[in-house]
């Protein structure tokens, strides 16, 4: 495990921003962290990047606790982000590399490297200012990722970001997580999480309400819904002997209580000389497991993320 | 300690090298300048054009003539000339105007009335100056009139000056003279450090606010502590802050150099010209064994004491405000005019103290008042530098640096502990009660 989160615990005044929450990333996966807004999880990504620290509860980095050099290990990309706007391209990542550890030499190395990589190498010597939104976020991402930490927690890394550079960044980061860094990747966009993360955490209210591996959370929420096309008309008594969910035309969603129930359709269907275009389960999409569950565990009310 | 020393680096070179301290630091001194060369043509300014005036001296009062001055020039009137004749050649622009001085009733007289006759009105300049040299000729016709030996009346003249002599103490051989060094050294050291205070304070604070409006915090604040970060902040911007204070000591004494050589005025003349003769009667000897005599009392401070001392009070002061000045920046963020209000607690005690140095410490250096403010630690970095010129006990002194020490040290810590909090808080309108419960958090 290249993190483990043990009962931690986050109050502030009288809220309690992060309630006993308990879970293990994996070392080399890329884990979503989700919830609402207001959550918890900006609370809690602070304190794994030792900014805060917990109230109860211990936070392991590879087995040790957080200490003193642990931010060297670990690459932050938060959701509210900036550079100094006066600073030029090239010292201002050399001013961030520095103060993640790494000697000025090795830096420099490192900045040219990534500056080769994106073929912005003639930006070194560009005030932050003069760069459009999105090449400032490409800025920010070198910055994140340039004393190659070994886990990478990116906040939101696209917002702002045009296809082509989302695309861009998205590779870099499969490309990291494939050399072997460990990758926690908090979103409100649920597509993004089926496609990249293979475990994921859900907070709300401060608790954790979800916590697995994707395709297993996935199967745990499946509600063995199967979907039939057809080519002709549907057999007269199909309404009546299985569970509809929805039928148009050649297309139904059935619904069964056991997974076993399946193939009768299918024989009933042959059975019945129906052609049979295709037949597939239906998983439950990550944005409706999302509002599932928040639901199920009680609405956030809006606070401000402290 | 080396995070900390980068963020000093970047903090000093980026400020150092950014337009605004650029324009400020060259400006400032270029107004100073401006308005040094602009006061010295005004002394100089000497009415413009040239007055002709001529006197009819029925009184007999113009033995001697009266000297040509700020462009006016006065001509006795030929004998068996009338004050129509002459009103006649100032109508023929032959003059500017006639002076009538009419004769004394007798010698005794308090008060008499001269008259100016011109269409155009004399400016107060030069009335007060014909007023000023008619009444000395009255003086000296008054002294021939009655017998009077001028010399015994010179000799009437006493110039008194009080020496201070100690009675168990050493003799450092003080006079009038010490005392008003002092107040000259006292005012100017807490002047400096009234402005320094002031001045860096309010540097760091706009720092901290524009870190946390450019959102660059939490990406810094994952690589290091808040607390380093903020001391950091604190050291790079007074570094700024000597960085520009010695630039203007250096480019304010060359202007001053430069608009004195190009006036060509030298000082004892401008500030002479003002006084009534019987007073201007300093020649430029006093006035420079004067100075010679004030330099030796500067010269006569310790100023060893009075430097590192000060410089202790500059650091511990520095600390103190600049980390308080910190603390409020970062629970403000976005809104300059809600950090107006919160700053007001601060400026409070900073006023306070330049206002007790001010009116009390310089009168009566040694009042229990004057005690209190230079011990007490929100007090002392303006105070006690203000005292020091007065040579106070020295345990007040090591007493006064390790409370000041002592409380910059916990001021520190607090506004770290504020800071911390602060800096991460957006969108919220913060209020003192708030901010005291940061302290607490973990």
């Amino acid at each position: 495990m290249i993190l483990s989160i043990q009962n931690v615990v986050k109050r502030y005044d009288k809220h309690t921003a992060v309630d006993h929450v308990s879970f293990e990333v994996p070392r080399g996966s890329v884990f979503g962290l989700l919830g609402p807004n207001g959550a918890g999880k900006t609370s809690l990504i602070r304190m794994i990047t030792t900014i805060t620290a917990p109230d109860e509860g211990a936070i392991l980095l590879d087995g040790r606790r957080l200490d003193e050099r642990s931010p060297e290990q670990i690459g932050y990309m938060p959701e509210e982000r900036g550079l100094y706007k006066k600073m030029k391209v090239g010292e201002h990542l050399l001013y961030l590399a520095q103060l993640k550890g790494l000697p000025e030499p090795e830096a420099r190395k490192a900045i040219g490297h990534w500056l080769d990589k994106f073929e912005i190498q003639s930006w070194w010597n560009k005030k932050i200012e003069e760069l459009s939104k999105g090449m400032q976020q490409k800025i920010q991402f070198i910055a994140t990722i340039v004393h190659k930490p070994r886990l990478l927690i990116l906040d939101e890394p696209f917002t702002g970001l045009d296809p082509i550079n989302t695309n861009l960044i998205k590779d870099e980061i499969a490309q990291l997580n494939a050399e072997g860094t460990s990758i926690i990747f908090s979103t409100h966009r649920m597509e993004q999480v089926e496609e990249m993360c293979d475990h994921i955490v859900l907070i709300n209210q401060g608790k954790n309400v979800l916590y697995g591996e994707v395709q297993d959370i996935k199967n745990q929420y499946k509600q063995h819904l199967y979907r039939v096309e057809i080519a002709g008309d549907w057999p007269a008594d199909f309404a009546e002997r299985f569970q509809l969910a929805s039928r148009q035309n050649g297309t139904a969603t059935v619904q069964f209580s056991d997974e076993q129930e399946s193939n009768n359709v299918l024989q009933y269907l042959v059975g019945k000389g129906v052609h049979v275009r295709s037949f597939n389960e239906i998983l439950p999409t990550f944005n409706e497991i999302f509002i599932r569950r928040v639901a199920e565990t009680g609405q956030t009310a809006p606070i401000s993320e402290a | 300690m080396n995070k900390i020393w980068l963020i000093v680096k970047r903090e000093y070179l980026t400020r150092v090298r950014s337009r605004a301290f650029l324009l400020g630091t060259l400006l400032t001194p270029l107004a100073f300048g401006a308005f040094f060369l602009i006061q010295a043509l005004m002394i100089g300014y000497k009415g413009g054009e040239k007055q002709h005036i001529v006197v009819l001296d029925e009184g007999g009062f113009l033995t001697k003539g009266i000297p040509d001055e700020q462009g006016v020039q006065f001509t006795k009137a030929a004998p068996g000339q009338t004050l129509e004749t002459l009103k006649q050649a100032v109508r023929d622009k032959q003059y500017d105007g006639v002076l009538k001085l009419p004769a004394l009733s007798n010698t005794a007289v308090k008060k008499q009335t001269i008259y100016f006759f011109s269409d155009d009105r004399l400016s107060p300049d030069v009335n007060n100056l014909i007023e000023r040299r008619v009444a000395a000729r009255i003086r000296d016709y008054k002294i021939a009139a009655s017998g009077l030996d001028p010399k015994a009346l010179e000799n009437l003249e006493t110039e008194v000056s009080l020496d201070p002599e100690p009675i168990d103490k050493p003799d450092d051989a003080g006079n009038a003279l010490t005392s008003g060094v002092a107040v000259g050294i006292s005012f100017f050291l807490g002047i400096i450090m009234y402005m320094v205070v002031l001045i860096y304070g309010s540097i760091v604070m706009r720092s901290v606010m524009e870190e946390k409006t450019n959102r660059i915090v939490e990406v810094i604040m994952s690589s290091v502590k808040p607390f380093q970060l903020m001391l950091g902040k604190i050291i790079g911007s007074a570094g700024v802050g000597t960085t520009q204070m010695i630039i203007w000591a250096i480019l304010n004494a060359l202007i001053f150099i430069a608009v004195q050589s190009f006036m060509g005025i030298d000082a004892a003349a401008s500030s002479t010209a003002g006084l009534p003769e019987g007073a201007s009667a300093i020649d430029p000897n006093d006035a420079n064994a004067m100075f010679a005599q004030i330099m030796e009392e500067v010269g006569k401070q310790n100023w060893w004491y009075i430097i590192i001392s000060s410089i202790l009070f500059f650091i511990g002061g520095y600390f103190l405000y600049a980390s308080m000045f910190a603390a409020i920046g970062s629970a403000v963020g976005d809104d300059m005019g809600e950090g107006q209000s919160l700053t007001f607690p601060i400026m409070i005690p900073i006023i306070l103290a330049f206002i007790i140095m001010t009116s009390v410490v310089m009168r009566s250096p040694n009042s229990s008042l004057s005690v209190f403010a230079s011990i007490f630690p929100l007090f002392s970095p303006i105070v006690m530098p203000g005292r020091l010129a007065f040579d106070p006990p020295w345990w007040q002194v090591a007493l006064s640096i390790i409370l000041l020490f002592a409380t910059a040290i916990l001021f520190v810590w607090i506004a770290g502990r504020i800071y911390r909090v602060g800096i991460l808080m957006y969108g919220k309108k913060v209020t003192f009660k708030e901010i005291g419960r940061w302290m607490f958090y973990r």
